[in-house]
């Protein structure tokens, strides 16, 4: 069976700080919960870490979050407000890294498989085959792929009308790298500073939103 | 086979499940596979008439309910889902519960687990071997049960009681669950399922933080899926999708999978529960 513990013990076992943390920032929500917040979000953190197992790559450090993530776990429906979205973007702008020989654009052509390909890091994918960033899972990229997805904008032409700019280039680089330093608690990955993506295969992708050759621009 | 099966005579509907099957495997690009997978399966459920492939589990699991087994030779008709021992029509419509006699809240799936423990003398582990099935050789009798059982709730309205502080607490972890982002990509579950009229690639996203959705997701789990030819259970249904949020395992009938699982039951309140379904 699955080992009982009681919430005495798992309150005990969650860390003091995400406890206070939580009772600056939590209001009563108005879940049915007969005790604070405080102590719910220990509650749930403590029994995430004993229902999950390892699995692959997938460790239970997975369940820890980063400020990011722990501050957006408040804000999945409506926006955080405008002072914790700046603090949380200027977190995030300072993670990006630009790569170190300056070269920001690569191959579309690897680029659209990247964006194609959405395996990666789950439990059941294999480790030691690059992951995918599969964009179409929420992007319209290129007009040939009908399959894609709506949780993003359409990013079709997205080189042509901003303008093939270093600067624009830049900025795909970054978005790509850390999404939250554009819009905080967004639903895009952090796909460089998460290591999803390598520098290499984030080059390809800025390409296939960047070159004007790619079919994204067509 | 001691009930007679609804519509489909089972050897029809097995050749029907291997024939889809094929048809699914052999199709080519994303684009013209969803769209061919929709029609495939529209197909599919004229052929069977309103059919559902997920009575051969029903059926199967009705014998299993039936029958003694385990080192101490009892069948579920000493288990108790809730309205007394053996009573299933209208229990799962009103679990998960707070059981006293586990001391804890169990969904329908744990609690088949605990009567097998329990009551009849596996140990947890012979219980949980098989928790998902594939195929004719890996057969999970977990899936089948649930089938049987859920089947006899179908038309019952949802009925969650938070009465109990337990479920209470269960229904209120389970919540902060649903919107707790991590992991590799910064996914919650309300990532893919807090707004509306998302889609994934060409798969549409329920926004289960809204009632109606939550209904209409909740009320047809589990379900037979087509492209699996297997029936799935709710367990198996939060698996995968955590398994999508780039999570680590999630542990069969753990008091995490429980939580989420009463969070999203009790918001199906109200709705008629019309399972088992048939997904894609
Ligand atoms: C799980 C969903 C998801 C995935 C996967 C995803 N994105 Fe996004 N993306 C979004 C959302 C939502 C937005 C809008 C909010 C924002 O700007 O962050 C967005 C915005 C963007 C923007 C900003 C558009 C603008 O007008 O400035 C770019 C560029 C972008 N995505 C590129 C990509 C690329 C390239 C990939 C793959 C490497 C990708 N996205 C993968 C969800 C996603
Ligand atoms: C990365 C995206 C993603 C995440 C994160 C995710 N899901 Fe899902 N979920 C999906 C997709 C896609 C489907 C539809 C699958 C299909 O059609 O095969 C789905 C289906 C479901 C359904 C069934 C809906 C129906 O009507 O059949 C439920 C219930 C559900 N998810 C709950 C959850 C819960 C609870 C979580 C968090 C523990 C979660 N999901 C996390 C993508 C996700």
């Amino acid at each position: 069976m699955i080992p009982r513990i009681s919430s005495g013990a798992r309150i005990a076992g969650a860390t003091v700080l995400v406890a206070a943390a939580a009772a600056i920032l939590y209001g009563c929500a108005g879940a049915p919960a007969n005790d604070d917040s405080a102590s719910l979000e220990a509650r749930t953190i403590a029994m995430m870490k004993e229902s999950f197992k390892a699995h692959g790559q997938a460790g239970l450090d997975r369940l820890d979050q980063d400020d990011t993530q722990r501050v957006c776990s408040r804000y999945s429906t409506t926006p955080p407000p405008a002072a914790v979205a700046k603090k949380i973007e200027a977190e995030n702008l300072a993670k990006v890294r630009y790569p170190a020989d300056g070269k920001l654009m690569g191959d579309w052509k690897k680029g659209e498989k990247i964006a194609q390909q959405g395996r990666g890091m789950q439990f059941s994918d294999d480790p030691s085959k690059p992951a995918g960033a599969n964009c179409y899972a929420c992007h319209q990229l290129a007009p040939q792929e009908l399959s894609y997805g709506t949780m993003g904008p359409s990013l079709y032409k997205f080189g042509k009308t901003r303008g093939y700019t270093e600067e624009n280039r830049r900025y795909v680089w970054a978005k790509v790298y850390d999404a939250e330093a554009f819009s905080a608690c967004t639903n895009m990955p952090r796909f460089g500073e998460r290591h999803i993506l390598t520098d290499e295969q984030i080059r390809d992708v800025v390409a296939l939103l960047m070159d004007p050759n790619s079919p994204v621009n067509h | 086979m001691p009930r007679k099966l609804r519509s489909i005579p089972g050897a029809a509907a097995a050749l029907a499940l291997g024939a889809l099957a094929v048809t699914l495997s052999l199709i080519p690009a994303p684009a013209a596979a969803e769209q061919s997978v929709e029609k495939a399966i529209e197909q599919y459920r004229q052929d069977l008439q309103g059919g559902n492939p997920a009575e051969l589990w029903e059926a199967r699991g009705e014998d299993i309910w039936n029958t003694p087994r385990g080192p101490k030779h009892v069948s579920f008709k000493s288990c108790d889902l809730g309205l007394g021992p053996g009573v299933v029509k209208g229990a799962y419509a009103e679990l998960p519960r707070y059981f006293p006699d586990a001391g804890r809240v169990l969904d329908l799936e744990s609690r088949l687990v605990w009567c097998m423990v329990n009551q009849q003398g596996f140990t947890h582990a012979e219980a949980t071997k098989i928790t998902f099935g594939k195929g004719a050789h890996k057969r999970s009798d977990l899936e089948a049960l649930a089938a049987y059982v859920v089947a006899q709730s179908d038309g019952v309205k949802m009925n969650v009681s938070l009465a109990d502080p337990h479920v209470r607490d269960m229904y209120a972890v389970g919540e902060k669950m649903f919107f707790y982002r991590a992991g590799t990509h910064d996914f919650a579950c309300a990532t893919c399922h807090g707004s509306d009229g998302k889609r994934i690639r060409l798969q549409d996203l329920p926004n289960l933080t809204k009632k109606a959705d939550a209904q209409k997701a909740y009320t047809t789990w589990p379900a037979y899926r087509v492209s699996q030819g297997e029936v799935r259970t709710f367990q198996w249904r939060l698996h995968d999708c955590l398994r999508q949020q780039r999570f680590p395992d999630l542990i069969y009938g753990s008091d995490a999978s429980i939580a989420l699982t009463t969070y999203l039951a009790a918001r199906a309140n109200g709705a008629a529960y019309a399972g088992p379904g048939m997904k894609r």
